[in-house]
């Protein structure tokens, strides 16, 4: 039924893999998860939808969904969403990217300065940048391949503890080459895509240890669980995971159906990145209340997907961004335009 | 600590995508609704699948074969893909046009009488369904009745030749201008421990000796529930749907079409739609932008939502977890577009307009209790999603 007509399926097997990949991963430390990440290269999980020639598994779009969702539920100490973001934009610009963890960083405010295939300035906040083999950038109408060596790294963290680093260069030299016409916008889009999708992930991974908490933890003489006040809770969240879950699917589904560059496509991320941003803020605040305080401290594993949504929500575009941009398509489309935007 | 991750259940179906052939019928259907508006044969209201009752309407839409779509051609229907249907009726929504005589036999009584019906159940009404002239009420409530829905105390006792029937039914809507409707009634007293037996549906003729139909006003004071009181009513023997004492296995089928579909999510978007009119050209700050786009974002989403559940209700599944969602975050989201229109636009709703956005907004009010009630309360949705997460 899956008509438009042709669109590829998930392959469950590979689910199936990445789910326990992750599962069997050390989520406790900080920092890249040096195993895990070997383990992605092996299983060619790393760079699953690049393609072969640039080194990937030449996988689609359509798995790779499914797994960064693995990957979010199972809080992934990797920059797998990144390094493929990374791949794309170099690989748009015909730049080569070595092997390794890559991580991307979009310069709207235009922080660094290209001059020939010299750069200089500071870019805030860069994903995973302490570990990367190279960082790519898309930065004014050029597309840049930075050797986080030839920087200056200061460390920094979100607030689920990723790396998020500050980079300062002073005439490194670094690959350079012009960006595609709509780079920017594109390239926004890829990144919120991916983000929305690990958020629908971590979403359903705090839901599942909430459910499972909530049948083990008595009190009362009976598990938490039984009590309906708690039921209608847990309920709300999981319409809240459904919810983030169907939107960040449905949109990786229109972007390989139209393409990253189509109208549809930039509602269609925009809404899965605000409707999982907004889905992360009331699955935290549930799961959290209803594992009392033990899930307030760092021994228990709970934060491991929590402060992920509460960073994730707001990295990319925070919800209140695109909603924003969405609000603009919707009056530039007027009253009679706004159920065809919906529909197309 | 090592993870001990168990699994969920699916929350939703696999995202579905529409066949090419469902987005042509579209084209159709708006070209008619633009003809439609044009001639201003309706000005769109909130909630027309409840109050937009337009037989003439119903009649032009059944002469383009748009009513019992998915009803097998043998009985007057068309064959149609359940795809098809939810095209024709999520554009039906959005345009605010009058739906609501037609709306329950579409929905669910076709369906149920071709999965439960005899064959002379289904000639005799599937073909006046399909041509847009016999019309449904839904007989399930009870005055003590409502979410505890097994309780319902109407009995029908075996007589000669079929049933007398006896006991009251309420907020039966349309049922003063419905020809007929299913009644959930005991057929046999309750047995301990097992409150789900014993439990039938009769297809009852609202105009049958025996049968009273009085109104009860909504909050706009319109004409839209009745209370039905049975008094000894006759049914024979060939007017019981399905098996005697399958009432409750049978209603829970009917009630998994009536839940996920876009009349969940629908009933105010024609204020949506004004609420942005209003907007445009309007100086509106980021707040207002957002609050739009959230707003959208949220409409985008249980639009999939809805229709991965369509496109596994029609590979035969029954997602009743995911239809329970759709339904809570749905009837939530028409709440929310109310919120909005008055927040970021200072126009009283008024009753009393001919039509414009005091009058969508008026109607979206006083309508809008009913949108987390109907169908099953959100509360008890929350109650089967509980269930689906193993909670109890
Ligand atoms: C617009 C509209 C149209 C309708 N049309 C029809 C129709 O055509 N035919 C028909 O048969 N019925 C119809 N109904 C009735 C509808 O099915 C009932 O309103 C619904 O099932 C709830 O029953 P009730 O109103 O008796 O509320 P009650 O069941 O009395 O519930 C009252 C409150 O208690 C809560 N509650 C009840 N039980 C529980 C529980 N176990 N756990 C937690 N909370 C609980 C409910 O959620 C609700 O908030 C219609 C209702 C509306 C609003």
């Amino acid at each position: 039924m899956s008509a438009h007509t042709d669109l590829p399926v998930v392959d469950p097997d590979l689910v199936e893999l990445a789910t326990s990949v992750f599962a069997d991963a050390d989520v406790d430390g900080t920092g890249l998860d040096t195993a895990l990440w070997d383990t992605l290269e092996q299983t060619g999980l790393a760079r699953l939808a690049v393609a072969e020639d640039a080194a990937g598994s030449g996988g689609s779009l359509l798995d790779l969904a499914a797994v960064l969702v693995e990957a979010g539920a199972g809080a992934a100490r990797v920059p797998l969403a990144e390094t493929d973001v990374a791949c794309r934009l170099a690989a748009a610009a015909g730049l080569d990217v070595p092997v390794g963890p890559l991580t991307f960083a979009l310069d709207r405010a235009g922080a660094l300065t290209v001059d020939g295939d010299t750069v200089s300035g500071t870019l805030a906040r860069v994903p995973w940048a302490r570990s990367a083999a190279a960082v790519v950038v898309l930065t004014g109408g050029s597309v840049v391949v930075l050797d986080p060596a030839t920087a200056t790294l200061v460390e920094g963290t979100n607030v689920a503890e990723e790396p998020r680093d500050t980079l300062t260069v002073d005439g490194a030299s670094a690959a350079v080459a012009a960006a595609p016409d709509g780079a920017e916008s594109e390239f926004a889009l890829w990144a919120a895509l991916s983000r929305a999708l690990l958020l629908a992930g971590a979403a359903r991974g705090a839901l599942t240890r909430s459910v499972g908490y909530a049948g083990e933890r008595e009190q009362f003489g009976r598990p938490i669980g039984r009590f309906q006040a708690v039921q209608q809770q847990l309920a709300l969240a999981a319409a809240e995971v459904a919810a983030g879950g169907a939107a960040a699917g449905s949109a990786a589904r229109v972007v390989v159906r139209d393409g990253v560059g189509a109208p549809t496509a930039e509602l269609a991320v925009a809404s899965a990145k605000v409707r999982t941003g907004e889905a992360a803020t009331e699955v935290a605040r549930i799961a959290h209340q209803v594992h009392g305080a033990i899930g307030f401290t760092r021994e228990h594993d709970l934060r491991l997907t929590t402060t992920r949504l509460w960073a994730w929500r707001d990295e990319d575009g925070t919800d209140g961004e695109w909603a924003t941009r969405i609000g603009d398509l919707v009056l530039a489309a007027g009253a009679d335009g706004l159920w065809p935007l919906v529909t197309a | 600590m090592t993870q001990t991750l168990s699994r969920l259940p699916a929350l939703t179906p696999p995202a579905a995508e529409l066949p090419v052939r469902a987005e042509a019928l579209r084209a159709e259907v708006r070209e008619f609704l633009a003809d439609e508006r044009a001639a201003g044969s309706w000005t769109p209201r909130s909630d027309v699948w409840l109050s937009g009752w337009d037989e003439d309407f119903t009649r032009r839409l059944a002469a383009r074969g748009w009513l019992g779509m998915t009803i097998p051609a043998e009985y007057g229907g068309h064959g149609a893909s359940p795809l098809d249907r939810y095209v024709v009726t999520e554009e039906l929504l959005a345009a605010g046009a009058p739906v609501a005589a037609h709306w329950v036999a579409d929905r669910q009584i076709g369906p149920s009488l071709l999965r439960h019906g005899t064959d002379a159940q289904r000639r005799k009404y599937l073909p006046g369904i399909a041509a847009g002239e016999v019309y449904f009420g839904i007989g399930m409530s009870e005055p003590d009745s409502g979410s505890d829905l097994a309780s319902v105390r109407s009995r029908a006792t075996k007589v000669d030749g079929g049933w007398s029937l006896t006991g009251t039914k309420v907020w039966t809507s349309g049922g003063h201008r419905a020809h007929a409707f299913f009644a959930l009634v005991r057929t046999s007293p309750p047995e301990e421990g097992k409150r789900h037996a014993g439990l039938s549906q009769l297809i009852v003729d609202l105009h049958a000796d025996g049968v009273t139909v009085r109104p009860i006003p909504l909050l706009t004071g319109a004409h839209h529930f009745n209370e039905v009181v049975f008094d000894e009513v006759f049914v024979p023997d060939d007017m019981v749907l399905g098996d005697v004492g399958s009432g409750w296995t049978q209603v829970t089928g009917e009630l998994a079409f009536e839940r996920s579909g876009p009349e969940r999510f629908l009933s105010t978007f024609p204020l949506l739609a004004a609420l942005v009119g209003e907007l445009s050209g309007a100086d509106l700050g980021a707040a207002g932008r957002r609050q739009l786009g959230s707003l959208v974002a949220r409409l985008w989403s249980l639009r999939r939502m809805s229709l991965a559940v369509a496109g596994s209700l029609a590979s035969g599944e029954a997602p009743e977890l995911a239809a329970a969602v759709v339904k809570d975050l749905g009837t939530r989201f028409e709440n929310e577009i109310i919120d909005a229109a008055r927040l970021l636009v200072s126009v009283p709703p008024d009753p009393g307009a001919e039509g414009g956005y005091a009058r969508l907004l008026a109607d979206a009010v006083l309508h809008a209790p009913g949108f987390t009630l109907r169908g099953g309360t959100n509360e008890v949705l929350r109650g089967i999603v509980a269930r689906g997460l193993g909670l109890r």
